[in-house]
């Protein structure tokens, strides 16, 4: 295509979300709720990143020395050009030059400032790589330029992570002169040993997501506020599909058709739990267990239990029981009906 | 390259030539997970002895990121691994990872875009709790009621009921992998005073399946050097050749699916015997690394990989042949049961295959194996990776 030919509307129409769906089934409201990830990793950091944390929990800053001669600020455990193992550290100043920056004008959770602040890559005094970080600068972006000299401000509660350096501040009037400045001092060697050295770190990460399940899954929600399990059968192997997805994943075809199963059902097989799993509170022992329910084409799971633990077997035939509250039945019961012979539900374990 | 086709000049033969672990063990707050991955990768180099420049391209795998919580990790392991300056991918495929990352190492050499591929699987579970990471609580979904075993465990009793086999198979197979396993210095679990009898009664966590019938959570690394004939030649030690590999893949959950025998297992199998020559796989073939989280998998797996007839696998077991002394001995090295660095667990069993047709598996070397069948798994029997190496070349 040539330059300054207008085709963009019309190559991008596809991503507009504009056709109608696929299929001819009306849409029920699509349901969506927020997913929060968040997990406390503890993470262990080997000699290098150790003596680096722990150098900033004692307000000292260490890179290690690449087999060019170059400075590396924070400190790798391994050379960026020859990939050997390196270990010679040194200490570093604690001003240093911005060599590029970015304003955040709305600070998100967990970030280092919660007012306005420039996100900075800064080179310290005697490092030849430059270290990512916050700087508080108060009069805006327009105070902030490549080239600035900062300073580090030290956290006050230091505990050996890289939040130990608070952020950096504006180190004054100069910019950085042509030429060498830095102090004939520094970089220093430095044996990177500490007093009770920190070993590890715990890194909380957090992801926040909106989960939408879809039109299908929203459907099948639907008809579960009211006690009844809705499946969708594919139009081309017929087998019914619950809880529904919007297509069958063996066809690969929408599924349109909506079809009623159960309530009733058969154990295909289980397993009897003796150990409590995360998050679910249930005495110990229960039987968890693949349940056909009466027309789908695939077992799902659920808890049995008006019956001792040790009676359950494959082929019993089962009832949801719904509680007050739950999205879901809260166990299956017997029904009393004869065991379903092992061929009618051999395919559905 | 030139337009001409020699005769035979089809696809490059692949040589395992460099084959380098940690010793596996639950927490090593030592190292950083560079420090991990290098560890192994560095004794890979070691034992083909070659240097980081030698090689060409580096292949990583491991499992989902949330089990370390490092986003990518292949970005900050790059200088770790001496991929600077080189081409480096990820794969990921759950917990077949480590034997799908080395199948795609292996076809870098095979179709002669690199010519020296250094291939690596880690996990280093102490940094978070796997069964987190695979149990998000998924708005409006219902929750897995019982944990991973639990989810396994209703798999054990369909075949047990498809099969008529009786309840201490899975004891057996758990009692040869942890002996297996103190033959094996890289092996996590080294249970010296292991009898049956402790097996069997251990406690009962997911009914049919008993704690000592589960693998543990493993940190560690496994890493490979894969090269061409040329490199092969050059090698200090005799390599493993690839005769066959083959990926395949199927929804954990659909109408049809039979989670006893998976059909991308079998067809996966049956595609590499294919590749390889092989027509029947319980005489041809000389040792077994296949992924066994849960003891009765080694039988379930028998009778998916062609090993047995359809009901036959747990007799198999049970006659004594897959023991290390036996006619097809599976994971000599003590498998997955012994050792679950889960993205690196794969790879650890095409390793061991390798290990053994080169003749360097120590202590627990499969007396005069020539041909080795690696095998891993993944998802909820979703994934499924798997080669074939042997002592010849491919084709000789």
């Amino acid at each position: 295509m040539k330059a300054g030919q207008r085709r963009q509307p019309q190559s991008l129409s596809h991503l507009t979300g504009r056709h109608p769906p696929l299929n001819a089934v009306p849409s029920p409201r699509v349901l969506s709720a927020p997913l929060v990830v968040e997990f406390p990793f503890t993470r262990s950091l080997g000699p290098v990143q150790s003596a680096f944390l722990s150098g900033l929990r004692d307000r000292t800053v260490l890179g290690v020395q690449a087999s060019d001669g170059r400075v590396v600020v924070p400190p790798t455990e391994y050379d960026p050009v020859t990939s050997e193992e390196i270990r010679d550290l040194v200490e570093v100043g604690q001003e240093g030059t911005v060599t590029t920056w970015s304003w955040n004008g709305s600070p998100r959770r967990g970030q280092p400032l919660r007012h306005p602040f420039a996100w900075v890559l800064v080179r310290l005094d005697g490092a030849d790589t430059a270290l990512l970080h916050a700087l508080d600068a108060p009069e805006g972006p327009d105070s902030v330029s490549t080239g600035m000299r900062v300073r580090i401000r030290w956290a006050a509660d230091r505990a050996g992570t890289i939040t130990d350096i608070a952020c950096f501040e504006p180190a004054g009037d100069s910019f950085e002169p042509a030429g060498e400045r830095e102090p004939a001092t520094l970089p220093e060697p430095h044996t990177g040993e500490f007093a009770d050295p920190v070993t590890g770190i715990v890194a909380p990460a957090r992801l926040d997501y909106t989960y939408t399940p879809g039109r299908a899954q929203s459907r099948y929600l639907d008809a579960l506020a009211t006690h009844r399990t809705l499946g969708e059968r594919c139009p081309r192997c017929h087998k019914v599909y619950v809880p529904p997805r919007g297509a069958c994943p063996t066809c690969g075809v929408p599924t349109g058709e909506q079809v009623e199963v159960g309530p009733r059902g058969t154990v295909t097989t289980f397993c009897v739990v003796n150990i409590k799993a995360r998050g679910v509170d249930i005495d110990v022992p229960y039987v968890y267990a693949h349940i056909a329910l009466d027309g789908a084409g695939l077992a799902l799971h659920g808890r049995i239990a008006g019956i001792p633990y040790d009676q359950v077997r494959m082929g019993l035939r089962v009832e949801p029981v719904w509680a007050e509250s739950g999205r879901y039945p809260d166990h299956y019961r017997p029904t009393g009906e004869p065991d379903a012979d092992y061929e009618t539900y051999k395919e559905l374990l | 390259m030139s337009g001409q086709t020699r005769p035979g000049s089809g696809k490059e033969p692949v040589g395992v030539v460099g084959i380098g672990q940690t010793k596996h063990v639950s927490a090593r707050r030592d190292v950083s997970i560079a420090g991990l991955v290098r560890e192994a990768a560095a004794r890979a180099l070691q034992d083909a002895e070659l240097g980081w420049a030698d090689i060409d391209a580096v292949v990583i795998g491991k499992a989902p990121d949330f089990f370390e919580g490092v986003m990518m990790p292949e970005l900050y392991l790059a200088d770790a691994l001496g991929a600077v300056g080189k081409p480096m991918l990820r794969v990921h495929t759950a917990g077949s990872v480590g034997g799908s990352t080395a199948l795609v190492a292996a076809g870098l050499v095979a179709a002669r875009v690199h010519r020296t591929v250094l291939t690596l699987a880690f996990e280093k579970q102490s940094e978070s709790n796997a069964m987190w990471g695979l149990s998000l609580p998924v708005p409006f979904q219902q929750p897995l009621l019982a944990g991973a075993g639990g989810f396994f465990a209703p798999h054990v009793r369909a075949y047990m009921h498809r099969t008529s086999a009786p309840d201490h198979i899975g004891a057996l197979v758990a009692y040869k992998d942890r002996r297996n396993a103190l033959r094996n210095p890289y092996a996590h679990l080294h249970e010296e005073d292991i009898t049956l009898e402790k097996v069997r009664s251990s406690p009962m966590l997911w009914d049919p399946i008993r704690y000592s019938e589960t693998c543990p959570s493993s940190d560690g690394a496994c890493a490979m050097v894969l090269t061409d004939r040329a490199g092969a030649a050059r090698a200090p030690r005799p390599p493993a050749w690839v005769h066959g590999g083959a990926m395949r893949s199927e929804p954990t959950l659909f109408a049809g699916k039979d989670a006893v025998s998976p059909r991308a297992g079998s067809d996966c199998a049956a595609d590499v015997y294919r590749q390889a020559g092989i027509t029947e796989p319980r005489r041809e073939i000389d040792a077994v690394e296949m992924y066994v989280p849960f003891s009765w998998y080694e039988p379930m797996w028998l009778e998916n990989l062609g090993f047995a007839e359809e009901g036959e696998g747990w007799k198999l077991t049970e006659s004594g042949a897959t023991e290390l002394d036996g006619d097809l001995p599976v994971n000599p090295s003590g498998g997955v049961l012994s050792t679950n660095p889960i993205g690196a667990s794969g790879m650890i069993r095409f390793a061991e295959a390798a290990l053994q047709v080169r003749g360097a598996a120590g202590a627990h070397q499969v007396a005069g194996a020539r041909r080795a069948l690696g095998h891993a798994y993944g998802g909820g029997s979703q994934f499924f990776a798997m080669w074939l190496v042997g002592t010849e070349p491919p084709g000789t």
